[in-house]
């Protein structure tokens, strides 16, 4: 067993980083995500592992560092919150179109414009469909503890390099200011260079040798007919993620007449307000995705054939109720979808969400079947 | 086991703290524990609260409307969490900066003199040790060998000579702590 700590999302964030044998971290700061930088700062990396973290002047700035450092095969990584990740999404547009593998962490905070410090789940839609121009994808891990806040650092990563391609951690205020027991892993020494020749001279710029070429990074392609190959290469890489990455947890579903789907913070919330309506006698459970990108379609379709209905509980006006929609219209099934979600920094309370469940399926809860349109 | 907490005060009082060394404790107990603090413009110099979870199994919602127990040490969180304490929960507060005394009958209210009985230690920074000990002693739900443990773990070592300290204002709390009865 691993060392156990009680520490905030935002420092095990850190602490993970250098202990997964992260090179590099370029950040800016902004709340509700500035521990990172501080523990880094802290912990003095360069010391241990020769990790290098470096406070650029600005996000714009952090990202193109990411892009440079990240084109010579290393493990490379940044943080911000909501309105510095807009900042940062043409940098992530060139990465994806440049295909370098890296690791961005939004702790989200309330929106639009610089919004509200408290906490929020309202760039769903930047961070699964975009964000940045262009037609890319990215992995998207959405955790809902301090633990998974620590896992999916390396997981990131591991990702990241598998399809070289950005990989984000989506979290929230709230978990990254939470304090939870986390169980951390081993100190993992970090590359050397004959690992990264090894690993990526077919694409990195590790140094030319005489029997190499040239490996030029850029998104720039002039040639229309080659610049869509590119994005086909790009779309089957993106393909491949949805059949091979989704991950997600399903709470008491297996008999479930009503299916809550929420990630992050909202899980967790979720999970409380499932214990209450079981309490109540209604049979709820929650679906939880862990990627957002790839979305767990099939999970919900698969539950969908039973369900009456679904009640997607976002931070924000309601994002990700649009996919769970698609999921279900597409797999043919009339259960009823719809959402529920606080805005502005509020976080919903688990009776708020049981009382929503109720009021918007009050048909089915009284006549007991799916409603006909 | 899952005991759901909130401890309310101002900025300073080490509510923050306190909660940091009861979660830290819990782990030593081989508990799980979540620690979530108010975080904000209201955490400089206005009221500061946490939310602590400890229990024998994974801890869902961080956000929550009712506690089985609420530590309370000002007016203002009086007000606002008196109300918030399940039927049948634990109110302990510190008479000192509150004006009115919570009225509840389906509640177990204690009190103790914090505040008081620091500066009579001779130490104001204790405060939040001798409450948290009025808090073991009305809800032993962790040992005080394993408190030890978490302070250990909780404080810088430059700090750990001010365990014994610690220690003592935690038994004190456990001394002074009123069982007080409301008809």
């Amino acid at each position: 067993m691993g060392e156990l700590r009680l520490m905030k999302g935002n420092e095990v964030l850190a602490e993970a980083a250098i202990r997964c044998g992260c090179d590099g971290y370029f950040g800016y700061p902004i709340t509700p995500q500035s521990e990172v930088m501080e523990t880094l700062m802290a912990r003095q990396p360069w010391n241990e592992t020769g990790m290098t973290v470096l406070q650029a002047e600005s996000e714009v700035a952090s990202i193109n560092m990411v892009y440079g450092a990240a084109a010579t095969g290393k493990k490379v990584m940044t943080s911000s919150s909501s309105p510095g990740i807009s900042l940062m999404a043409e940098g992530i547009s060139y990465i994806a179109g440049a295909e370098l593998p890296c690791l961005i962490v939004n702790v989200q905070r309330g929106g639009p414009g610089l919004g509200t410090i408290q906490p929020s789940q309202a760039d769903y839609f930047q961070s699964v469909k975009g964000g940045g121009h262009g037609d890319y994808k990215m992995i998207v891990l959405a955790p809902a503890s301090v633990q998974e806040m620590n896992d999916f650092v390396d997981l990131g990563f591991e990702l990241a390099f598998k399809y070289r391609n950005p990989a984000m951690i989506l979290a929230d205020g709230a978990i990254g200011q939470m304090m939870e027991k986390v169980e951390l892993a081993d100190q993992k020494p970090r590359w050397t260079k004959e690992q990264i020749v090894e690993m990526s001279s077919d694409w990195a710029t590790t140094g030319k040798t005489a029997n190499r070429k040239k490996n030029i990074v850029t998104s720039l392609e002039m040639d229309s007919d080659k610049m869509e190959e590119n994005n086909l290469r790009f779309q089957k890489k993106y393909q491949k993620m949805e059949e091979e990455e989704v991950r997600y947890e399903a709470i008491q579903c297996d008999d479930a007449e009503f299916v809550i789907v929420a990630f992050g913070t909202s899980a967790r919330v979720c999970q409380k307000a499932v214990e209450i309506a079981r309490a109540k006698g209604l049979k709820v459970g929650l679906l939880r995705p862990i990627t957002l990108f790839p979305f767990p379609k099939k999970a919900i379709q698969e539950l969908a054939r039973k369900a009456k209905g679904f009640l997607s509980v976002e931070m924000s006006a309601g994002q990700m109720v649009e996919d769970i929609k698609l999921s279900v219209y597409e797999a043919g099934s009339n259960a009823r979808v719809n959402h529920f979600g606080r805005m502005g920094g509020i976080i919903p309370t688990p009776d708020e969400v049981v009382e929503a469940l109720e009021e918007k399926f009050s048909w089915e809860l009284s006549y007991g079947v799916k409603r006909s349109y | 086991m899952t005991e759901e907490m909130i401890i309310a005060g101002f900025g300073g009082q080490g509510v923050l703290s306190m909660g940091k060394i009861l979660a830290y404790s819990g782990i030593m107990e081989d508990k799980e524990v979540t620690w979530f603090p108010s975080y904000g413009p209201e955490m400089r110099g206005g009221t500061a609260n946490v939310t602590v979870i400890v229990s024998d199994t994974r801890i869902s919602s961080p956000i929550l409307q009712q506690f089985d127990t609420a530590i309370i040490l000002n007016q203002q969180s009086m007000d606002k969490f008196e109300k918030a304490v399940k039927p049948g929960g634990t109110l302990l507060y510190d008479p000192n900066g509150v004006i009115h005394p919570p009225t509840r009958t389906d509640i177990n209210i204690f009190k103790v003199e914090a505040t008081k009985t620091a500066v009579e230690m001779g130490n104001p920074k204790v405060f939040n040790m001798i409450v948290f000990g009025s808090y073991l002693k009305v809800r032993p739900i962790l040992s005080l060998d394993n408190v030890e443990k978490g302070l250990e773990k909780s404080l810088p070592e430059r700090y750990h000579k001010l365990i014994p300290l610690n220690l003592e204002a935690i038994k004190k709390g456990q001394e002074i702590v009123e069982d007080v009865q409301l008809v």
